[in-house]
């Protein structure tokens, strides 16, 4: 073994090579590892934090179904009890207007044959008069008569 | 290979010579026999003449080859961390992530106490080693043989087979352990750790002699244990290569045990850098703990 100035160049290296790695290379892949050594607990946080939330939102989505359900038995039962009830009044109202058109048929029918009945009689005491022209032949003046023949109209 | 030196002993001493750079003094007998007149600057040629050039001289091919590969793993990390994302990592932020995860998980597996410094630390020296030791798996001739080419003597590729690495980090681990017992336990916590235990206290000449000795084993044996290691399976790769001199069966044989070595040593240098990780997380470990 033949020591000589290359002991000291070798241990000035050596400090020099330690220096560097200590300064440059380990802090930033160290720092790399770490972040992602956080990076996946975090992520792995947040799985199971989705996956804990996922469970509550499909609890809450059940619940809002059921709730839904009722709610539209109710609005059914409602629905058919209101149509049930707009059925009845159609029907009451159908029936009074049948009964009020029915009356009004019947006052018209009513007016309508004694109208026919005024104009009868007219045309009856009109032909009375005529008969009576027919028969007495002259010097009947209606007027004369007037009352005579409004006597005959009545009887009709 | 092995041909073109005098004798198999040459091929290895060749093999084992880093590229040193240094003095020679000035009335020096050099390898092929001129003497300098003044003090000269060149490569060492030989064992003898690198000796010869005393304490500065400096091994260029483990300079090169250590700071190279350290380069090219700080580079590709930094790219890494530069684009380091949170999403979802693909190519080379991946395998870069899957190291520093286990070194991170290795380093919370052994050190128990907050310091932003133990981590780095122990990934620029699992992948630093790592990378050095890697170079072993390298055909022994082929490098060496390229340099030849450029003019360069010699050149060993293995930068944990020179000691002058291996023990250039262990001493500045030491020194970090040494700063780390004085810092957390003070001065005087650190020095009764070392003379007030295992025996009683009026024995602390004893003490201080065997946890001084467990203190300097530290670096020594994990400089040591590294560079003994990938010394020694260098040497097994050259003695290998030397049969590819040989008949042509030596040769196909040598070609087998060639491929069955690296298959193994690939092991080996990873259990190494792993080792020298884990050791060196320990050390500090220790010198943050408090007196038992």
């Amino acid at each position: 073994m033949n020591f000589n100035a290359t002991l000291i160049g070798q241990s000035i290296t050596f400090i020099f090579f330690v220096w560097f790695c200590m300064k440059y290379v380990w802090p930033p892949i160290m720092n790399a590892l770490e972040m992602r050594k956080k990076q996946i607990a975090d992520g792995l946080a947040a799985a199971d934090r989705g996956k804990h939330e996922l469970e509550l939102a499909a609890r809450k989505a059940g619940d809002n179904m059921r709730d839904a359900k009722v709610q539209a038995a109710e609005v059914i039962a409602q629905a058919e009890k209101r149509a049930a009830q707009i059925i009845d009044e159609a029907k009451t109202a159908a029936k009074d207007e049948g009964e009020r058109q029915l009356a009004a048929a019947k006052a018209e029918i009513d007016q309508e044959a004694n109208r026919a009945r005024e104009s009868l009689r007219e045309q009856v005491a009109a032909l009375a008069v005529a008969g009576a022209e027919k028969i007495l032949r002259r010097e009947v003046n209606a007027q004369t008569h007037a009352d005579l023949l409004g006597q005959l109209k009545a009887e009709l | 290979m092995a041909s073109e030196y005098a004798s198999s002993g040459d091929y290895i001493k060749h093999h084992l010579q880093n590229l040193t750079y240094g003095e020679l003094p000035a009335g020096y007998h050099r390898h092929d026999g001129t003497v300098l007149t003044e003090a000269t600057r060149t490569f060492a040629h030989g064992a003898e003449e690198a000796k010869a050039m005393g304490f500065w001289a400096i091994n260029v091919d483990s300079m090169l080859f250590s700071i190279g590969l350290g380069v090219l793993f700080l580079f590709l990390f930094r790219i890494a961390a530069k684009k380091a994302t949170t999403g979802v990592p693909a190519g080379l932020q991946n395998f870069v992530e899957w190291i520093v995860e286990f070194i991170d998980s290795s380093v919370r597996g052994s050190f128990s106490y907050k310091n932003a410094m133990v981590a780095p630390l122990a990934l620029t020296v699992f992948l630093w080693v790592f990378l050095m030791n890697l170079m072993d798996l390298i055909p022994v001739d082929w490098l060496p043989y390229a340099a030849s080419m450029a003019g360069l003597p010699y050149l060993k590729v293995v930068p944990s087979t020179d000691p002058n690495v291996t023990f250039g980090m262990s001493l500045s681990i030491f020194f970090l352990v040494l700063y780390y017992s004085v810092k957390m336990k003070g001065a005087g916590g650190f020095f009764s750790e070392l003379a007030f235990q295992p025996f009683p206290k009026f024995l602390f000449p004893v003490n201080l002699l065997l946890e001084g000795v467990g203190l300097i084993a530290k670096p020594i044996s994990l400089a040591l244990r590294l560079f003994g290691n990938m010394y020694a399976g260098e040497m097994i790769f050259i003695l290998i290569a030397l049969m590819f001199g040989g008949s042509w069966i030596l040769a196909v044989f040598g070609g087998a045990l060639q491929w069955a070595w690296a298959v193994f040593h690939i092991l080996i240098i990873t259990l190494q850098a792993f080792i020298f990780m884990t050791l060196t997380i320990v050390y500090l470990d220790m010198a943050h703990a408090e007196h038992h």
